[in-house]
Parts: C-alpha cells; sequence; structure tokens
C-alpha cells in the first residue's frame, strides 16, 4: 500500500551537468516498491511549485529502507530539488503506479531507455538478473557526458552498449537504430523501454515488425497521482476503439501496442 | 503532555459537536472532498478513512460515458493549476451499479455530481439516481455548456439556472445542491436564481475559466486551450463569493476554492459557509482531509466552542 514518509536526504549528487542522484530513507517506499513504480515528491512547502513531481525509482536498497531516484533538471521543480541538502527531510508519497512484469520464460531482453528514460530501468534490470534472465541494456543521449547511468550499469555488471548523436561515444546516431542493429544479431525475447514518446514508438514499430513483446514506460503531467483527477490521460487502443488510462495508475508502465502515440491521434 | 490530560483531552473531543446540516443533508463534520479531485474515493483509501469525511462529492456523472479531453488536461500555475478534463466518466448506470454499493458497504457520505449538456439531461439524471440507497444528495454542475443555446453555460444565466434548478427538484426527493460558476459578474443574482429555483443549498464556486501559453511551441498549453483554474490562486475570489452569496440568500452554502489547511476552512465557515469542500489540495497532500478535521477540533478546544455551528458567518456583518 502506497504510503507518505519524510524521508531524510542522504545522498544527492549532480553526476554530469543537470543530471542529479537523489537517495534519501523512506522504509515503507523502498520495502513494497517495484521496478517501474515512481515516488510523487514534494518539493517545497510553499505553493509555488504547488504539486508533487513525479519520479521513478532508479534503485532501492531494501537493507538500508533507502531509495535513489535519478532526474534531469527541466524547469523550476527539479531546479528547487537539485538544491535541496542532505540530512533534511523530503516529503515523498509512493510507491505508485504499475510495475514491469518480469518475463521468466524469456533467455534474453533488451532494455532500452533514451536520457532519462534510463532511470526505472536499472533497478528492473537488477531484478531481472537476480532471475537468472540475461540482460543487454542500450542506452542513448545526445553526447557522451550525459551517458549517465552507465556507472550503475557497471557496478551491477549488467552488459550495455551506447548511442550518442553527436558520435561521440559508440554509435552516431538515436537508441533506436542501435536496437534496430542489434535485433538483426542478436536473440531478443522481450523488449523494456523508457525514453521520450517519439522513441517509444519506433520502439513499438520495430518490437511489433518482428513479433516481440515488451512493455513501455510513458510520462505525463500529473497532479494526484493515484488515479483520482483523471489529468494524466494517454490515448491506448482497446477491444472496439480507443480509450484514455490513466498513466499514473493504469501506468506508467503499459503493453507494447496497447499505447496509441500521438502521430496516430486523431489531432 | 500526561496521561491525564490526553484522558481529559479525549473526552473534551468527544463533547465537541462537528455535526452540521446541509440543506437536509447530516454530515458527521463540515470537511468534504470536492468533485473531480477525489475519483469516486476508492483513489485514497491507502491515506484517508473515507467513511470518516464529512461527505464524499464524487467525479461529475453524465448520462452516457465521456471520453474526455485529449491531454495534456492540466498544467501547474503559480500558486494552482487548470485542467480541462472534459468530463470523462463511464456514465450514470456504472456509477449506480459498482462504485455506488462498493461506498455503501463502507458507510460513506456520498454526494453525487451530475452534469448534463440539456435541462433534459440533467432531469432524467435526477430522475435516474432518486431513490437510489446510499446518496445524500445531488450537486448539480452547472459549469456545462448547454448545446441549445449555442453553448451558453447554464451557470451564466440566472433563468436558465432557476428553470433547471426547478426541472431536477422535480424529479428528486434528495437534497438539491447548484455548484455555481464563478465566471460572472454578479454572483448574487444567479444564487438567487438558484435559490427561487427550489435548490436546498449551494456550492461556490467552481474553477475560474483560465489558460496558459507555451512560449516555446507558440501555442496554448492545454490540448482544449481554455482550463478551470483551481487551487490556492482563487481562495480569495471564491471567499469573497461566499461572504456575499451569505448576506443575499437564505440557504446554507458549502465553500471551497483553493483550501489549502484548516485557517483557511475557518476563514470560509467564518465567511458563512455551512460546510467546506477540499479539492486541489487533496493533490498536495493525501490526507490533508484528516489533518484539516483535527485542525478544527483542535482549534475548537482552543477557543471553547463546543458547536461548530456556533462559528459559521462569524465574520459577516451584524
Ligand atoms: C511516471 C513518471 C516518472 C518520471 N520519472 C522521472 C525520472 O526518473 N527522472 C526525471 O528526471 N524525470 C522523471 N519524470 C519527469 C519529471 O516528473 C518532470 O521532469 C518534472 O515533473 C518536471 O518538473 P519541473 O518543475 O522541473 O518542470 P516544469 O517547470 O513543471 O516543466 C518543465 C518541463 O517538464 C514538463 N513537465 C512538467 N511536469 C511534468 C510531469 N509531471 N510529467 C512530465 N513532464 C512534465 C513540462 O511540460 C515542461 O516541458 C517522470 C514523470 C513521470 C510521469
Ligand atoms: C482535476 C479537476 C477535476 C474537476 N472535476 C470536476 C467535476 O467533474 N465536476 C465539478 O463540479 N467540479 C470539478 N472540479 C472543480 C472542483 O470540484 C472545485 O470546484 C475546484 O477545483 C475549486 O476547488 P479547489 O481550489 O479546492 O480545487 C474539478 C477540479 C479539478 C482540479
Ligand atoms: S495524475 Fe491524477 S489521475 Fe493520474
Amino acid at each position: 500500500m502506497s504510503s507518505v514518509e519524510k524521508a531524510l536526504v542522504i545522498r544527492h549528487r549532480e553526476v554530469v551537468p543537470d543530471y542529479y542522484e537523489l537517495e534519501f530513507i523512506a522504509p515503507e517506499i523502498a520495502l513494497e516498491v517495484l521496478p517501474g513504480q515512481f515516488v510523487n515528491i514534494r518539493i517545497s512547502d510553499s505553493l509555488d511549485p504547488l504539486l508533487r513531481r513525479p519520479f521513478s525509482v532508479y534503485d532501492v536498497d531494501k537493507k538500508l529502507g533507502s531509495i535513489t531516484v535519478f532526474y534531469k533538471v527541466v524547469g523550476k521543480g527539479t531546479k528547487l530539488l537539485s538544491q535541496m541538502p542532505i540530512q533534511k527531510p523530503l516529503d515523498v508519497m509512493g510507491p505508485l503506479g504499475r510495475s514491469f512484469s518480469i518475463p521468466t520464460e524469456a533467455d534474453q531482453v533488451f532494455l532500452v531507455g533514451g536520457g532519462v528514460g534510463i532511470a526505472p530501468l536499472v533497478y528492473l534490470s537488477r531484478v531481472l538478473s537476480s532471475e537468472g534472465i540475461k540482460t543487454k541494456v542500450l542506452m542513448g543521449a545526445s553526447t557522451a557526458g550525459f551517458l549517465a547511468g552507465k556507472s550503475m550499469f557497471e557496478k551491477f555488471g549488467v552488459p550495455f552498449l551506447v548511442s550518442t548523436d553527436d558520435g561521440s561515444e559508440g554509435l552516431k546516431g538515436r537508441v533506436t537504430q542501435l536496437l534496430a542493429e542489434q535485433l538483426l544479431i542478436d536473440k531478443c525475447d522481450y523488449i523494456f523501454a523508457c525514453g521520450p514518446e517519439s522513441m517509444l514508438e519506433t520502439v513499438t514499430e520495430l518490437a511489433m515488425e518482428q513479433n516481440i513483446k515488451g512493455e513501455i514506460s510513458l510520462e505525463g503531467h500529473m497532479a494526484c497521482g493515484v488515479g483520482a483527477c483523471l489529468g494524466c490521460a494517454h490515448l491506448v487502443k482497446t477491444g472496439e476503439g480507443q480509450r484514455y488510462a490513466k498513466i499514473c495508475s493504469e501506468g506508467p508502465v503499459f503493453k507494447i501496442g496497447e499505447v496509441l502515440f500521438h502521430s496516430q491521434d486523431e489531432r | 503532555m500526561s496521561v491525564t490530560d490526553k484522558k481529559t483531552r479525549k473526552k473534551a473531543r468527544a463533547q465537541l459537536n462537528l455535526q452540521v446540516n446541509l440543506g437536509g443533508m447530516q454530515l458527521k463534520n463540515p470537511v468534504t472532498v470536492a468533485s473531480g479531485t477525489f475519483g469516486y474515493g476508492f483513489e485514497y483509501e491507502p491515506f484517508v478513512d473515507i467513511a470518516g469525511l464529512g461527505a464524499v462529492i464524487v467525479k461529475g456523472t453524465t448520462l452516457e460515458p465521456r471520453m474526455g479531453n485529449p491531454s495534456p488536461r492540466i498544467i501547474e500555475t503559480p500558486a494552482g493549476m487548470l485542467n480541462a478534463i472534459g468530463l470523462e466518466n463511464p456514465g450514470v448506470d456504472v456509477f449506480i451499479g459498482e462504485y455506488l454499493p462498493a461506498l455503501r458497504s463502507r458507510g460513506v457520505t456520498v454526494i453525487a455530481n451530475i452534469a448534463g449538456n440539456t435541462m433534459e439531461e440533467y432531469a432524467r439524471l435526477a430522475a435516474r439516481l432518486d431513490g437510489q440507497p446510499g446518496i445524500a444528495g445531488l450537486e448539480l454542475n452547472i459549469s456545462c455548456p448547454n448545446v441549445k443555446q449555442g453553448g451558453l453555460q447554464f451557470g451564466t444565466d440566472p433563468v436558465m439556472v432557476k428553470e433547471m434548478v426547478a426541472a431536477v427538484k422535480s424529479q428528486t426527493s434528495l437534497p438539491v445542491m447548484p455548484k455555481l460558476s464563478p465566471n460572472v459578474t454578479d454572483i448574487t443574482a444567479i444564487a438567487r436564481a438558484a435559490y427561487e429555483g427550489g435548490a436546498d443549498c449551494l456550492a461556490l464556486i467552481n474553477t475560474l475559466m483560465g489558460m496558459a501559453i507555451d512560449v516555446d511551441k507558440r501555442r496554448p498549453v492545454l490540448a482544449n486551450t481554455f482550463g478551470g483554474l483551481s487551487g490556492p490562486a482563487i481562495k480569495p475570489v471564491a471567499l469573497r463569493m461566499v461572504y456575499q452569496v451569505a448576506q443575499e440568500v437564505p440557504l446554507p452554502i458549502m465553500g471551497l476554492g483553493g483550501i489549502m489547511n484548516t485557517r483557511d476552512a475557518l476563514e470560509f465557515l467564518m465567511a458563512g459557509a455551512t460546510a467546506i469542500s477540499i479539492g486541489t489540495a487533496n493533490f498536495v497532500d493525501p490526507m490533508i482531509t484528516t489533518q484539516i478535521i483535527a485542525g478544527l477540533q483542535e482549534y475548537m478546544e482552543e477557543c471553547h466552542i463546543a458547536d461548530i455551528n456556533d462559528i459559521i458567518g462569524a465574520a459577516l456583518p451584524q
């Protein structure tokens, strides 16, 4: 069950410019959280920013009762968060949302992350490895300096390949090009992906072409985080047509093929 | 605090009266949750004892299911947020068949919120909900476009408001609470029209119409262009409207708009509201309703007030 905790910040550092790792003690959330779930953080007691901000769980230390999130500074809330000192309590609500599933029949799975979308894939990669499922991570960024999260996969011994838009490291191009290449030369039974929508749309197309099942994690503007306000709607397919699903409570993780993207949208 | 202190305090709390009567609806306490901000109540069960709330005002219900608006549907603004959900809901039959029985079995005081595009739709909804066990009253969301009047909002025209309230009243034995739109020049004229139509009480306010523009994309942020502003940014406007209507119309008022804490709730009660509703604040702090109920009790103890009804309207001119 989700709860709200006053979580003591124990580690907070800028990993690469504008990308931060933030670790805090939240035993109840840490005990329950599954890969793909998120927490809703109230960044300030003041009325502006007003709403909580959602962040995927990047890693969890069940023994210590701590959770780490990995975030990029993009606006007012994340800027303020980046100034949060350690040893201060943080108001954290979670765990929220539906988790990734563990495809126990799969021999090898691909984890595809674009930019800060790598965040939920780190904890997932650890759980998959502990289940004995071979895991290969494909991560993309604009340039080598922004390939954050790399150190985590190195630490946990999860094999990974990289792509950069400017070719400064790994394949020059998009992470979806890397995926297309890898699908030709390596076995993949299941795909997990998180990143910008355009990337998720391409991942969906590639997976469907080759009949590979998988799951993607979506983002969206949120208010409540628990399925009450209907603010975080995303179009999904249904048997008869389409409907809006709540990213916060029916997602953020959806099956590949289930989600309708903007270019397929009526708009 | 010593053990005896705690005991006397508990005893004192037990003697405090928080019950209020909102136009025939008996509420355990004056703290309710606003339509559209609390789903059907279940969503908040990990955080709140929903049966302990004065009432749960459920998401707006229409006759037929509604898909709702495209995204983005919400955007934060300074000390507030804009929403254009588009009344997404599964329709009145699913509400009656699935949600209502589950709420009833939990002992929740339920106020149904209804919305439509024609006068007839409101009347049919009222008839459909009449006699359904477990509903304490009907809230009418009159901030909807009247498709037969070129999309003019029902809630902006006193003649339409009076007619609609009368049409709904004729179809139900439940207390009827029109929820007024603040997007009008004279809120008291609308309140009076609702009174003349036979309303049992009034809820005010709904959201204030607003918008936001994405400067980088050079277009409105919300897919619907316009949205309703809620949260602390609208509190002074809401409070002013409650204060004005309380002096002009002899009906109990449910006050809402930007209530974030106990002191905000007290302001509304003192402005003449018999009960209050918490909306956007639930998103910020999911336990806020429980805290405000406790906060009201603390205030009453500190000020030696035995009955919450004694502070209602305390700030109105004598
Ligand atoms: C389930 C979920 C998991 C997420 N996990 C992570 C994560 O692990 N790491 C990370 O860095 N970010 C994550 N995000 C995105 C993160 O929530 C937003 O970047 C953050 O809320 C922006 O806040 P801000 O005040 O800095 O930006 P704002 O000033 O509010 O906006 C800056 C930009 O961010 C966009 N934005 C604003 N609010 C949201 C929101 N609630 N969701 C998505 N975009 C938004 C705006 O459209 C704008 O383009 C996640 C979002 C969701 C829904
Ligand atoms: C996301 C959201 C959805 C809402 N949906 C409804 C609704 O379906 N029917 C209705 O009468 N009011 C609806 N409202 C208005 C609220 O009930 C309330 O009147 C308004 O938000 C002001 O209160 P607040 O500032 O405390 O949120 C909605 C508000 C929000 C923020
Ligand atoms: S954020 Fe409120 S329903 Fe998803």
